[in-house]
C-alpha cells in the first residue's frame, strides 16, 4: 500500500503507485485533468505525492512516447496560424514539470538522444543554461567556469537598465550612452529583451601586446574610439534628505543656514542653494559643497545653556557632496513622505568618460582594466587602415581557454563585413567552417588574422595579428568610485591615529605584514616615518619616570607627582605608547620610562 | 703549501679541501693558488649574510608566503595515497609548534643489506614490526551475560602466521590485565573479572580494554608498507615506536627514521632532532611543489633546538624566549606577559623590533643599525 498526499495532506493509499501515476499523467495530457497538476512517486519512502499549490517552479518540456516525441515537424510549422502554444499544452505535448516531478522524468537533451526510455525532451538544449548564460555566443565551447565568470560580469555591465531611468531615483547606477546590438548573438537575445536593453558595444579587437602596458588582463584603448563614445556612461547618483520633527515641537528647517548657527561652513559652500534652501538643477558642483541646506535643534536639551540669551542656537545639519565626489545636479524632487514629513531627493549626474583602470569585459568571462589609452595615430594599423578600438594581450587565452571568445572575434569580423548578425546560439550555432569560409569570400585571411602595422614607426609587424569584432560590455567598477589618497587630514580622536574609510577622506593602513615588509628590506627609518602619524612630544621626569607636562602658566615643565626641583626631558614618541603606558597604569603596573642620551 | 691556506682560514672548511683536491688535479702553482684563494675568498665574503640583515623576518616570510597557497592546495589530496598522511599546511603547523605527537606518525626502516634485498625476507620482518593486538588475533568478542565473563574466539590461522600458540596468548593476556582471571578453553580464552559482582558496563569495559591489549609486534604499529626504493626494500610504517625498532636484528639502526621529532631527541639526540625538523620541512614544501631556500629551513631548525631541547614556534616555545616584555606581550596573552614582568620588575632596553616600532622609533636593523660618531670641533674656542 502507498499512501497519497495532495499537497502535503494526506488523501488516501493505492495499491500500485507507477500504475496510479501513469493514469493520473495521462489524465492530465488528456486535459481532464488541470495541467498545473504535478505527480510524483517517491520510490525510496513509497509515497505517491500530487503537487497543485502555487508558488512552484515549472518549466515546459516536449512529451515522448516510445522513444518519439509528440511534438512534429509538422505541427512546428502550424504554430503561430493554426495552433498555439496553449493549443499544445492542451493537447499534452507540451507539459510543464516541477521540481520533484521531474526526478520521475527521464529528459533527452537532443532528439538524437532519444531512447525508448526517455519519457520527455528539452524543447531546446538551451533551456539548460539560464539568462545570462543563454546570451554568451559559442558557450559549448568554453569552460563551464568561465561561463559562470562570464554571467557576473554580465550583471555588472552597464546598459540601458531600465527605460524610465530618467524619472527614477535608484541608488548608484550608470547609463550606457551608445549601447549596441551583438553582432554575433543567440537567438536567446530575441526572446529576453535583450535586444532592446543591450549592454554592451561591438568593437574592433587585436590580440598583441603594446609596449608592455597591457600585461596581465590589462587592456589598451584607442584614444579615437574614447572621443567618439566608446565605453561613455553617466552616472546617477541620489541624495536624500527629511525634515524631521521631533518631541517638544523642534524640527528642522530647510533654508540657507545664518551665519549664527553652530557649524556653519563658509558662505561659498552655499552659493547653489536657492532661496528655499535647496540646489537648483544643473549647478556644477564639487567636493564637500552643499546640496541642501538643514539646521535642526541641538542633539540634547542640555546643551541650551541657561545664560545664553540666544537660547534657541541650532546646528547646521546640510547633505553635503562627500570627499571625492562631484557632478551636476540632474533633478530636484520635492514631496513628502509617509509620515507627512517634507522629503527632498536631488539627483545628481556626471559624465563617466574611459579612463586608466575603468573595468571591461567580454562575454566570456575575459575581464580587463584599462592600462593605457593611445592616441589612434598611435595605434597599429591594418592594410585596409582600420585601427582597433582595444588591444588584448593573447596571453590571457592559453590557460583560460576561452575558445568562445576567439570564435566570436571572426564571427564579428564576418558579420560586420557582411552587414548581418551571426547566429552564436549555444550547441546549435552557426558552424566555425562556415564563419571562416565566408571570411575568406569577403576577401580575408580565413583565420582572422592580417597583416599589421606599427602606428608610431610605421613599420610592418613581422607576425600577422588576430583582429576581428567583439562585444565588449564596461563594468560597472570605475576608478573613479575607488581611488583613494591622502597626506594628511582627519584623525581619531583616541589614538591620533589617521582614520579609516575612503568616503571620510582616510588613510590606507600600512599594516603588520608591510610593515614586516619594510623590516626585512632593513628600512629602519622609512619605517619610523611611515609610522609618525601619530608622535607626539612627552615630557618625562626623570624622577619617577612618569609623563609630566607643560605648564604654559609658569612656562616649566613640571611632574605632578614630585612636583619641586626634578629634571624633566622632552621626548618623541607615538601617541599610540603612551596610550599603552596609561593601560598599564589602569592595570596597577607602574610603567617607568628611563631616559638615557642619545649621543 | 698549507701554509698558504692557514691565512685563509675564514673559509669553510669542505671549500679548502675541494680547492686542496682541485690543486692537485691541476697542478697549481703557488702563485696561482692563492689567486684561486683570493678570489673564492671574495666570491664567499659577497655571498655572506650583511650585519644589520633582519635573516628572522626573510625567513619568516619565506615561510608565510608560500603556506598561504599551501591552505588552498592541501585538501585537495584527501584520500589519494594509500596511507592518509598528513601533508602541506597542516603538517608544517605541526613541526614548527613543535606537538608531542605527530597526528600521522611514520617510521622508514631500513634493512641491513642481507635481508633487504628478498620481498618475502623482507615482508616477514615487516609482519615482525608489526604490532598486533588481541582484536587482530581474535576472531570474536562474546560478552557471557548470564556468567557475567568475556569470550574471546582466537583465529587459528593468524595465529599460526604469527607463530604464536593459546598458552602464550593467555599468558600476556593475563599479565596486562591485573584483576582478571584468564582461562583457556580450545580455541578461545576466557576473562573474568575477580571483582565480585560485574555490572554489565563494566564487563562491556573489560571487553573494550581486551581488544587493545598488545600482544607481539612493535607497540603502536598499526601498519606495514614494505616499498622497493633503488635497489632495496624500506619498510614504512603507520605509528613509530624508534626504540624498539632500533632493537629489532636485521635492522640497519643508522639508517632508522621516524617523524617524530621528540622520540627523535629522545632516543638520537636533538642533532638527530633538527636534521628531522629540516627534512620533514622539505619534504611537505617540495611535495606542494614549491622551493623554500634550505638556509631559512636551517636557520627556524637552529632556533627551535639550540637550548638542547625541542622548542615550538609558539607563545610557550621560543618566543617565550625573548629578552624584551614589549615584544613577548605583542604575540598572543599580552597581559600575563606584562603583569609578571611588573612583579619583578623586568626592564626592557628596547634593543629589538617590535618594542621600536611601537615607539616609534628606528628599528636597530638596516639603516637603523648603524651609528655615526664624529670628532666635534670645540666650539668655544
Amino acid at each position: 500500500m502507498t499512501e497519497v498526499y495532495l499537497d502535503e495532506k494526506y488523501i488516501g493509499e493505492v495499491d500500485s503507485p507507477r500504475e496510479f501515476v501513469k493514469k493520473v499523467r495521462s489524465e492530465r495530457r488528456k486535459n481532464n485533468l488541470p495541467n498545473a497538476l504535478n505527480i510524483f512517486y517517491d520510490s525510496d519512502l513509497n509515497e505517491v505525492k500530487i503537487e497543485m499549490s502555487r508558488g512552484r517552479a515549472r518549466r515546459p518540456l516536449i512529451v515522448v512516447e516510445n522513444g518519439k516525441p509528440l511534438l512534429t515537424d509538422k505541427m512546428i510549422e502550424k504554430l503561430g496560424t493554426e495552433l498555439t502554444w496553449s493549443d499544445f499544452v492542451k493537447k499534452g505535448i507540451i507539459e510543464y514539470l516541477d521540481a520533484s516531478e521531474e526526478e520521475n522524468a527521464f529528459v533527452a537533451l537532443d532528439e538524437k538522444d532519444l531512447t525508448t526510455k526517455h519519457t520527455h525532451l528539452e524543447i531546446n538544449p538551451i533551456t539548460i543554461l539560464g539568462i545570462c548564460s543563454s546570451l554568451v555566443p559559442y558557450a559549448n565551447f568554453n569552460a563551464s567556469s568561465k561561463l559562470i565568470i562570464g554571467n557576473k560580469f554580465q550583471k555588472q555591465s552597464l546598459g540601458l537598465y531600465a527605460s524610465n531611468f530618467l524619472i527614477r531615483m535608484d541608488t548608484d547606477v550608470s547609463v550606457l550612452h551608445y549601447p549596441q546590438i551583438p553582432i554575433v548573438r543567440s537567438f536567446m537575445s530575441d526572446i529576453y529583451p535583450h535586444n532592446e536593453y543591450p549592454n554592451g558595444q561591438n568593437i574592433v579587437i587585436a590580440l598583441m601586446s603594446y609596449e608592455g602596458y597591457n600585461m596581465q588582463d590589462a587592456i589598451i584603448l584607442n584614444k579615437g574610439s574614447v572621443d567618439r563614445g566608446l565605453g561613455r556612461s553617466t552616472f546617477f547618483k541620489p541624495y536624500k534628505l527629511e525634515e524631521l520633527r521631533y518631541s517638544g515641537g523642534l524640527k528642522d528647517d530647510i533654508i540657507i543656514p545664518d551665519k549664527e548657527v553652530k557649524g556653519y561652513k563658509s558662505e561659498r559652500d552655499y552659493r547653489y542653494l536657492e532661496e528655499d534652501g535647496i540646489i537648483y538643477p544643473e549647478a556644477k558642483i564639487n567636493e564637500e559643497e552643499v546640496i541642501i541646506g538643514k539646521i535642526s535643534p541641538p542633539r540634547f536639551l542640555g546643551e541650551l545653556e541657561e545664560f545664553s540669551i540666544a537660547a534657541n542656537i541650532r546646528r547646521e545639519n546640510s547633505v553635503t557632496l562627500k570627499h571625492g565626489e562631484s557632478g551636476i545636479v540632474d533633478m530636484v524632487v520635492i514631496t513628502e513622505n509617509e509620515e507627512g514629513n517634507k522629503f527632498i531627493q536631488v539627483r545628481l549626474r556626471e559624465q563617466r568618460i574611459p579612463e586608466l583602470g575603468d573595468k571591461f569585459a567580454s562575454r566570456h568571462g575575459q575581464k580587463g582594466v584599462v592600462g593605457l589609452i593611445v592616441p589612434q595615430e598611435d595605434m597599429p594599423i591594418t592594410a585596409a587602415g582600420i585601427t582597433p578600438d582595444i588591444i588584448f594581450s593573447p596571453h590571457s587565452i592559453p590557460t583560460r581557454m576561452t575558445i568562445s571568445h576567439l570564435i566570436e572575434i571572426i564571427g564579428g569580423k564576418v558579420g560586420s563585413l557582411s552587414g548581418k548578425y551571426i547566429d552564436g546560439t549555444t550547441f546549435d550555432s552557426r558552424s566555425e567552417q562556415s564563419i571562416r569560409e565566408e571570411l575568406a569570400s569577403l576577401g580575408f585571411r580565413e583565420d582572422g588574422t592580417e597583416v599589421m602595422y606599427n602606428g608610431i614607426t610605421g613599420e610592418r609587424y613581422k607576425v600577422r595579428i588576430y583582429v576581428g569584432n567583439i562585444y565588449y560590455q564596461k563594468l560597472k567598477y570605475m576608478v573613479k568610485n575607488k581611488l583613494q589618497s591622502r597626506a594628511s587630514g582627519k584623525v581619531q580622536l583616541l589614538t591620533r591615529q589617521p582614520i579609516e574609510g575612503r568616503a571620510k577622506g582616510g588613510g590606507i593602513r600600512l599594516g603588520e605584514m608591510e610593515k614586516d615588509c619594510l623590516v626585512a628590506h632593513g628600512a629602519s627609518l622609512l619605517l619610523k616615518e611611515r609610522f609618525d602619524s601619530d608622535k607626539t612630544i612627552l615630557y618625562v621626569c626623570e624622577n619617577c619616570g612618569m609623563v609630566g607636562m607643560y605648564d604654559h602658566f609658569k612656562s616649566r615643565k613640571t611632574c605632578p607627582k614630585c612636583s619641586g626641583n626634578v629634571e624633566i626631558s622632552a621626548i618623541e614618541l607615538s601617541y599610540a605608547f603612551k596610550l599603552l603606558l596609561d593601560e598599564l597604569k589602569s592595570l596597577c603596573i607602574y610603567p617607568k620610562l628611563i631616559l638615557r642620551s642619545k649621543y | 703549501m698549507s701554509k698558504i691556506y692557514e691565512s685563509y682560514l675564514e673559509l669553510p672548511s669542505p671549500i679548502i679541501e675541494e680547492i686542496k683536491k682541485l690543486v692537485i688535479k691541476y697542478k697549481l702553482s703557488d702563485s696561482d693558488l692563492k689567486e684561486v684563494l683570493n678570489r673564492t675568498k671574495k666570491a664567499y665574503e659577497n655571498k655572506l649574510i650583511e650585519p644589520g640583515e633582519a635573516i628572522g623576518i626573510v625567513t619568516a616570510e619565506s615561510f608565510g608566503e608560500p603556506s598561504t597557497q599551501m591552505v588552498l592546495r592541501t585538501f585537495h589530496f584527501a584520500g589519494v595515497s594509500e596511507m592518509n598522511i598528513t601533508v602541506g599546511l597542516p603538517r608544517l603547523i605541526e613541526i614548527f609548534d613543535a606537538r608531542k605527537e605527530p597526528s600521522t606518525p611514520i617510521m622508514e626502516i631500513y634493512l641491513q643489506k642481507k635481508y633487504s634485498e628478498s620481498p618475502t625476507r623482507v615482508k616477514e620482518i615487516a609482519e615482525k614490526i608489526k604490532g598486533n593486538t588481541l582484536q587482530d588475533l581474535a576472531s570474536e568478542f562474546l560478552l557471557n551475560i548470564m556468567d557475567s565473563h568475556v569470550e574471546i574466539k582466537l583465529s587459528r590461522n593468524k595465529m599460526q602466521e604469527l607463530n604464536i600458540n593459546s598458552k602464550q596468548m593467555s599468558d600476556i593476556v593475563q599479565n596486562a590485565l591485573k584483576t582478571v582471571i584468564v582461562q583457556q578453553d580450545r580455541d578461545s580464552l576466557i576473562i573474568k573479572s575477580t571483582a565480585k559482582d560485574t555490572k554489565l558496563s563494566d564487563l562491556y569495559k573489560l571487553k573494550e580494554k581486551c581488544k587493545e591489549i598488545h600482544i607481539c609486534g612493535l607497540k603502536g604499529i598499526t601498519q606495514v608498507l614494505p616499498m622497493k626504493e633503488g635497489d632495496e626494500f624500506v619498510i614504512y610504517t603507520a605509528g613509530s615506536n624508534l626504540k624498539e625498532a632500533l632493537e629489532i636484528e636485521e635492522v640497519d639502526a643508522k639508517r632508522v627514521k621516524t617523524n617524530n621529532l621528540f622520540e627523535m631527541a629522545n632516543i638520537l639526540g636533538i642533532e638527530a632532532a633538527r636534521q628531522t625538523i629540516i627534512n620533514e620541512s622539505i619534504k611537505v614544501i617540495k611535495e606542494q611543489g614549491l622551493s623554500i631556500d634550505i638556509r631559512h629551513i636551517m636557520f627556524l631548525a637552529d632556533a627551535m633546538t639550540k637550548s638542547g631541547v625541542i622548542k615550538g614556534v609558539t607563545r610557550s616555545g621560543i618566543t617565550k624566549e625573548k629578552e624584551s616584555v614589549l615584544a613577548k606581550a605583542s604575540f598572543e596573552t599580552p597581559i600575563p606577559h606584562l603583569v609578571n614582568a611588573s612583579l619583578v620588575g623586568e626592564r626592557d632596553s628596547l634593543n629589538s623590533v617590535i618594542e621600536n616600532v611601537m615607539l616609534n622609533q628606528p628599528v636597530p636593523l638596516g639603516t637603523g643599525l648603524p651609528g655615526l660618531m664624529a670628532k666635534m670641533k670645540d666650539t668655544k674656542k
